[in-house]
């Protein structure tokens, strides 16, 4: 076992490399610093204010490699040869130094500790809320499947999943806080019961908004199941139609059904950009937007990074979800 | 914003109407295309007799066409006076005034002051009646105006012009990209099919709102940024898909077949197995495309999607922003913005899944 999950980390670390490239091309090769730092400080600034600022966040360095040849307008004489910047962001990548943020320099790796907490208490309601309501939409559609139920409820699945999220959003906020006053429609406070109050509305909304797309995907893997011989068997055995999908398909659905939450698991993290944004939610998605709006790069390069190892992260343990489950595939 | 000179010149060529036409044509011949070319291939005919029966399907094609249609129309150039030129759908609604800010859905459009006409007709006076002539009151602003007081239902309509070129600009990055890497991947495996694992897990691996925003944030804002990125985003899918369904066809003998005739390679791909996995390719780009018109939608919400004054339904919606907790409740824009979004991306997933039903009935 073991040696089968160090030999998936192997397989990992080349991606995450690949995207530590990506990123390194996109922010440095791509633009040229002088851009970045234009975007914090006007695109008046004088060429000093731009070379301070530079120097202050290490961007002052050469692209790749410290030498004449490669890069003359930025060769330092006095540092050895790996001094750039693209060596020190893959150190810092590799050692979790995340760095200051671009609009007023606090430290990144703070914010996101931070930033966590709110993100998880949206996500992981909206998560489970979701996920037995579209478990048990779906369970009904395949009941009933090939009837006019069926064919409604996958209609209705696309009206869902075509509506934009943000007229979700706005439309309940409206109703619930502006217009009914039940709950409120903006803040999050971390004390007792006051936290339920400002957490149910962005919870509800973010369990409906992927409620279409997810009714949909579960009712394909259970539909799948049903294909299979043993729900023949148990047919021609005489268990009725009620029997066989709670039976037989759910506990057999339901190995596909875990693996893909866990492969989500670690994605929820980094929260909601919209839902945070709009309710006003101290988390990780509310971070990055509000990056985007400052163009902090520094905040956004850190967020691509978390997000794709939490989203490998993911990979690795429905990897091993399915080899604790099939002892084959650990051992091929 | 490195290279926004390029993308902001790139526009400047792209808004010549000789070019907004050519475009449209270019959209009708590639339309044309595809149905003819699908009307050679048996699959393809049984797919299509199929779906004339599936009445979702025919009606959620009809309303495309009719968002071809608006979208078509405010693309169109047509020359007006002094070398200037207007779109055809503007030139539809030239005699809709602007006012100075909003007014409600069936506000009247009256030119001058409340009553004037009335009273002139009142009086019975033709002379007093031709001189207030200007003065009555010509229609309504039947989705009332926004905050420059420009009618929401033309601005709604001409807004459908950004999604269907972002559509098609995008669809035509990523299906090009996807379609001939999944087949390279799928068909000589070993180290081609390796490489383009490697690009394209590794792209998958990065959260692709995330992935959309900082690529963005790089680029600039406008069509042809967010077309880019979009299609880097998108092609994933696709290349897994084609990738796989490859790799099962070069299994059959008809593959088998053409590489004993001596076909070459290229010839094995292209008249062989592209034709095989083209209606899989058919049905993400109908999916896909209501994907895009979402996610310019979500993206000039955020602030790197199309820039503000372009009429698209994003810009619409992310000027509502503040209309809610205006007093009285300005409501109309977004519901209008959202509404025409919905309907398009309604339709689409409704052909989506029809055309997935015509071509593999026994799956879905």
């Amino acid at each position: 076992m073991i040696a089968y999950i160090i030999r998936r980390l192997l397989y990992v670390l080349p991606i995450v490399f690949g995207v530590m490239l990506i990123t390194f091309i996109l922010f440095f090769v791509m633009q040229t610093r002088e851009t970045m730092a234009k975007a914090q400080l006007g695109p008046r600034a004088k060429p000093a204010e731009v070379k301070n600022w530079l120097h202050e966040r290490g961007y002052d360095k050469p692209v790749v490699i410290n030498a004449a040849w490669a890069d003359p307008a930025y060769h330092h004489t006095d540092q050895p040869w790996w001094d750039s910047i693209f060596i020190n962001q893959m150190k810092n990548f590799a050692t979790f130094e995340l760095g200051e943020s671009d609009f007023n320099r606090e430290p990144i790796g703070e914010k996101i500790k931070s930033g966590m907490v709110p993100s998880l208490m949206i996500t992981v309601p909206a998560m489970f809320v979701g996920l037995f309501l579209a478990v048990a939409l779906a369970l009904v559609q395949v009941l009933y499947r090939a009837s006019a139920l069926d064919t409604g409820m996958t209609v209705a699945c696309a009206v869902l999943m075509s509506i934009v999220p943000m007229a979700y959003i706005i439309s309940a906020q409206n109703l619930m806080a502006i217009t009914l006053k039940w709950l409120p429609a903006f803040g999050f406070d971390l004390q007792g019961w006051g936290t339920i109050r400002f957490l149910m509305l962005p919870v509800s909304v973010m369990a409906v908004i992927y409620l279409g797309s997810d009714v949909r995907l579960y009712r394909s893997i259970f539909l799948e199941e049903i294909a299979q011989d043993y729900v023949r068997t148990a047919q021609a055995k005489g268990v009725s139609g009620r029997g066989v999908l709670f039976k037989h398909v759910l506990k057999n659905g339901a190995i596909s059904l875990i693996t893909l939450v866990v492969a989500h698991l670690p994605l929820l993290i980094m929260g909601s950009l919209l839902i945070e944004n709009f309710f006003g939610i101290p988390g990780l998605g509310g971070l990055v937007v509000n990056a985007i709006q400052k163009q902090d790069f520094a905040i956004v390069r850190a967020a691509v990074f978390i997000g794709s190892l939490l989203y490998l992260f993911g990979l690795l343990l429905t990897d091993i979800c399915y080899a604790v489950a099939d002892p084959r595939i650990r051992l091929s | 914003m490195a290279d926004q000179s390029i993308f902001s010149k790139f526009s400047e060529w792209f808004e010549q109407p000789f070019v907004q036409n050519t475009v449209v044509v270019m959209g009708v011949v590639g339309i044309a295309a595809v149905i003819w070319m699908g009307s050679k291939n048996e699959q393809w005919r049984i797919a299509f007799q199929r779906f004339r029966r599936d009445r979702i399907g025919i009606f959620a094609g009809v309303i495309i066409a009719i968002y071809l249609l608006i979208g078509a129309l405010e693309i169109i150039r047509i020359p007006s006076k002094e070398g200037q030129s207007t779109s055809a759908l503007g030139w539809i609604f030239r005699s809709v005034p602007q006012e100075r800010s909003y007014s409600a859905p069936f506000g009247k459009i009256q030119l001058g002051q409340d009553g004037e006409y009335a009273a002139a007709l009142a009086s019975g006076d033709p002379v007093k009646i031709k001189a207030a002539e200007r003065y009555r009151v010509v229609g309504t602003h039947l989705l009332g105006t926004n905050a420059l007081g420009n009618d929401t239902l033309v601005e709604t309509l001409r807004a459908c012009k950004t999604a269907l070129l972002l559509g098609g600009v995008t669809s035509v990055i990523y299906i090009v990209l996807g379609t001939l890497l999944g087949l390279a991947a799928g068909y000589f495996r070993r180290w081609v099919d390796d490489v383009i694992t490697y690009v394209y897990s590794t792209l998958a691996s990065i959260p692709q709102i995330l992935l959309l925003v900082s690529m963005l944030l790089v680029l600039g804002k406008g069509i042809l940024p967010m077309a880019i990125a979009l299609g880097i985003t998108m092609w994933v899918d696709l290349c897994r898909l084609i990738r796989g369904e490859t790799m099962r066809q070069a299994e059959r003998t008809y593959v088998t077949a053409a590489r004993a005739l001596g076909q070459s390679t290229w010839n094995i791909l292209i008249r062989h197995l592209l034709p095989n996995v083209m209606h899989l390719v058919l049905i993400k780009f109908v999916l896909g495309f209501s994907g895009i018109v979402l996610a310019e939608a979500i993206l000039s919400y955020l602030g790197v999607g199309s820039p503000i004054g372009t009429p698209s339904w994003g810009v619409m919606i992310d000027g509502a922003r503040n209309e809610f907790s205006r007093e009285p409740l300005v409501w109309w824009n977004l519901t209008a913005a959202t509404t025409a979004l919905f309907g398009l991306v309604l339709s689409l997933n409704l052909l989506g899944d029809a055309l997935r039903r015509a071509f593999d009935p026994k799956r879905s």
